[in-house]
């Protein structure tokens, strides 16, 4: 080689290297990557977002999705995806959550919109989708990215992680132990009126995913929770990629999901969760939606609070599962001086609507997933509760003869 | 002060096999939240593998959040129950001091203070071993503390033992909706209940001391559970002194027991009380109820299928000193005065006689499930049946025998 030879060479080795640096090694892959034992330390590696032009976008393959009614968490936002392996599909359920094949990701990221650009401490509350652009694509300068859950589906089972954003919002690492991220939330309307209040927004550790999605307790395996019929029947906007579509059939069309025999014929027939803010739906079924997304994975009668004997799962048929006129077992103050769950007609006076509205540990539920009460969402429950259709209070006299009257209960101190 | 956090493999000689150090600053004033050693801590147990014991060094530290576990076979030990102490203070997140959802789970000679909700919840396993735990709401009885200290539910072969539990607003321990349990040397201090078996199966609750409680040791079934209880022997305890006021949450269970209770059965068959030191506990020594009588009945909460009844219940060979002469209520109050005057007390035994009526043949239940009282004078039965119109008191009613339950056997 002449020196002018080895000169070109180092030139183009330097230039190399600037541009590995410039590009960055952390981008990692260019597409989905199914990690099959161990979760990687950056959200990069999974390879299911790009950042193009100041957003986060899905990559190819990836398909964002929303829920009928969500969980309340926060009120951040949630962009969820999925992402199956080539020429793989899930299985319908009527009931359950689908049966997804290994290597397929699902991830859900949380994000606030921001109040102003540039200020990311304070965040917008509102029902509106602001800093997302159909298909998926978050808007950078718009929002707050909070954290990324991931569950895979590995050969053993589902596996769940979280991942957090820095500040500059464009890395997401590991944090298997949860994190606390403080923000001010901010309410939307004139500046000079707005509400705003500080709170601790709460990454969850790698068990309390489980804390929720292991939704059978005896197994103790954890499941997905939105990826159900109910929950995902409902349209969509996928932008370039189809338009608006029935989520359900856009995923049959696309060979994501295939369904034993004649099913998945129209999304109309199939199973749908009300919305819970729709107010042309009726108030029975927003309430049972709202309960059954924010309940019902520990409430459901094999899920890790089947202890207490209340059942809010959507397909619940009994009123005492339910909590009406039921004495909890094991709510302590829990209770707030109530003694049922429900008492029909009585929103104040039922445990159900106190521990919605509480932000203390020890008395509020859900019990992990939020630092702040979800105004709408118990008011919601609470107009529920006010309409009962079959008469007001719970009657402590006993009508079948074969069970004695307890109006005078002398052996217990009075409860007034 | 530096704080040490080993986590020993049980292979390992009772050496630490890896130390980490964790900048610790664990003053007994003022400990602020020590966000390193929680998360270490965290850390250790979600990494945890089967058959690892993770040792926490004498020390006091203040954790924000509640920990978990979820890997079987697992111990947590500290270096005794007032030298490694979990402060929870400052609790903002989780509504456990613990949650464990693991089998063959041992945690012991360390302390829980002062957890928003319950202490240390064990939810589904088996073999679990609670030793020399303390758990304690360090400001006294209020009805602001957490609700249970100990409380396996849904578990089965359990033991709970030397342990103390001070200021839970509900039960101090608590083993709800389990199988083949063991209860002995505890200490249940100023709780609403002490010691509570609800809804369980085969449970032996011995040479406890309950005192200073709103009700020593409770037996309870309650309605809507996939699991019913029965059989549960008390025995060789200590039980006096259990008058402190009812700070319970309206609504719980507990909060229909009366200031004063000794030991209180409801609801709930094959129950043998024995051998007991009962001393001045103000309403009654031994109360056996049923759901009729906590106020809770209601006909559309109540699932058809419940048996309110405690049937075959044998109470003898107890000890009782003074007791039964202050009840907790009105309604107590009164039923004193009408039966037993104005400077009169309860019999040791109350019953407030519900009886299933399906069940009686010749007038009475039959012999094998009768409520059997002997050694401790005359019974009480307040008639709720009958309103209370026409409360009675007998001896010869409950002399009876009833076969002895058989012993726990734990294999842990």
């Amino acid at each position: 080689m002449t020196l002018a030879g080895v000169e070109r060479s180092k030139r183009l080795l330097a230039l190399v290297t600037l541009l590995a640096v410039l590009v960055g090694c952390s981008e990692g892959p260019t597409g989905p990557v199914f990690h099959d034992a161990t979760d990687p330390d950056t959200l990069a590696e999974w390879g299911v977002f790009g950042i193009e032009s100041g957003r986060l976008v899905p990559r190819e393959g990836v398909v964002d999705y929303e829920l009928n009614t969500p969980l309340f968490s926060d009120y951040a936002h949630k962009l969820r995806t999925v992402w199956m392996p080539p020429g793989t599909h899930a299985s319908y359920s009527s009931e359950g959550a689908f049966e997804f094949p290994v290597g397929t990701i699902i991830t859900k990221t949380f994000y606030y919109p921001l109040v102003t650009e540039g200020d990311r401490a304070r965040v917008l509350r509102t029902s509106l989708a602001k800093g997302i652009e159909p298909a998926g694509r978050l808007v950078l300068d718009q929002v707050r990215l909070i954290e990324t859950r991931v569950m895979v589906r590995r050969v053993s089972g589902w596996a769940a992680s979280t991942y957090v954003w820095n500040d500059a919002q464009r890395e997401a690492r590991l944090e298997r132990a949860g994190a606390v991220q403080p923000l001010t939330l901010v309410s939307e309307g004139d500046a000079s009126t707005r509400a705003q209040v500080d709170f601790d927004y709460v990454v969850p550790d790698v068990n309390q995913c489980a804390g929720c999605h292991a939704t059978d307790v005896k197994r103790g395996s954890l499941s997905p929770i939105g990826l159900k019929a109910r929950h995902l029947n409902r349209e969509h906007d996928y932008g370039e990629n189809g338009g608006r579509a029935n989520q359900l059939e856009h995923w049959r069309r696309t060979g994501r999901l295939r369904a034993p025999g004649e099913g998945l014929v129209s999304a109309a027939a199939l199973p749908r969760a009300a919305v819970w803010n729709d107010l042309s739906a009726p108030l029975e079924a927003r309430a049972r939606a709202y309960l059954d997304i924010n309940c019902a994975h520990c409430h459901n009668r094999l899920g890790p609070a089947d202890t207490s004997g209340l059942s809010l799962d959507a397909s619940e048929t009994s009123s005492v599962a339910l909590g009406v006129c039921k004495s909890p077992i094991a709510a302590g103050r829990g209770t707030g001086n109530r003694r049922f769950g429900i008492v029909p007609g009585q929103p104040d006076d039922s445990i159900t609507v106190y521990r919605m509205a509480s932000t203390d540990p020890g008395v509020m539920m859900p019990e992990l997933g939020r630092a702040l009460a979800h105004d709408e969402g118990v008011e919601l429950i609470r107009r529920w509760i006010a309409a009962w259709p079959d008469g007001r209070g719970c009657d402590q006299r006993v009508s079948n003869s074969a069970r004695h009257s307890a109006s005078a209960s002398r052996l217990s101190r009075s409860q007034g | 002060m530096t704080a040490f956090l080993a986590v020993v493999s049980n292979r390992a000689v009772a050496t630490a096999v890896l130390a980490v150090v964790l900048g610790g600053c664990a003053s007994k004033e003022e400990a602020p939240v020590d966000g390193d050693f929680q998360r270490n801590l965290q850390m250790r147990l979600l990494d945890a593998k089967p058959g690892e014991t993770i040792e926490i060094p004498a020390g006091r530290y203040s954790l924000d959040r509640s920990l978990s576990l979820r890997v079987s076979g697992v111990t947590i030990r500290g270096a005794g129950m007032n030298k490694t102490v979990l402060s929870f203070k400052d609790q903002k997140v989780g509504a456990e001091g613990l949650l464990v959802n693991a089998s063959d789970f041992t945690l012991e000679n360390l302390a829980f203070e002062d957890t928003r909700g319950d202490a240390v919840k064990v939810n589904e396993g088996e073999r679990i071993t609670l030793r020399g735990v303390r758990v304690e709401w360090t400001g006294g009885p209020s009805t602001s503390n957490g609700a249970y200290g100990l409380y396996p539910v849904r578990t089965r072969q359990v033991l709970i033992e030397d342990c103390l539990v001070i200021g839970a607003s509900d039960a101090g321990i608590y083993v709800g909706q389990s199988e083949d349990i063991v209860v002995r040397r505890n200490t249940a201090r100023l709780n609403v209940a002490g010691i509570e078996i609800e809804n369980s199966r085969r449970a032996d609750v011995y040479d406890n001391t309950a005192t200073e409680n709103t009700g020593g040791i409770l037996v309870f079934n309650m309605p809507n559970l996939p699991q019913r209880g029965e059989g549960a022997r008390v025995f060789r305890n200590k039980i006096h002194g259990n008058n402190t006021a009812n700070f319970g949450a309206k609504g719980t269970p507990v909060a229909s027991v009366p200031a004063g209770s000794g030991v209180v059965i409801n609801s709930n068959d094959q129950v043998e009380i024995f051998d007991n030191d009962f001393a001045d506990n103000a309403t009654a020594h031994v109360i056996i109820s049923s759901y009729f009588s906590t106020g809770y009945m209601t006909e559309k909460g109540v699932a058809e299928i419940f048996d309110p009844y405690p049937e075959a219940i044998h109470v003898h060979s107890n000890r009782y000193a003074g007791g039964g002469d202050a009840p907790d209520g009105l309604d107590l109050k009164a039923l004193k005065l009408a039966v037993f005057g104005l400077g009169g007390r309860f019999p040791p035994v109350l019953w407030d006689g519900y009886v299933d009526p399906k069940k009686i043949r010749a007038g009475k239940l039959p012999a094998d499930l009768a409520i059997c009282v002997r050694d401790a004078g005359p019974v009480l039965n307040a008639d709720g049946p009958g309103k209370y119109r026409n409360p009675r008191v007998s001896a010869a009613e409950y002399d009876c025998r009833l076969e002895p339950l058989p012993p726990v056997e734990l294999k842990l």
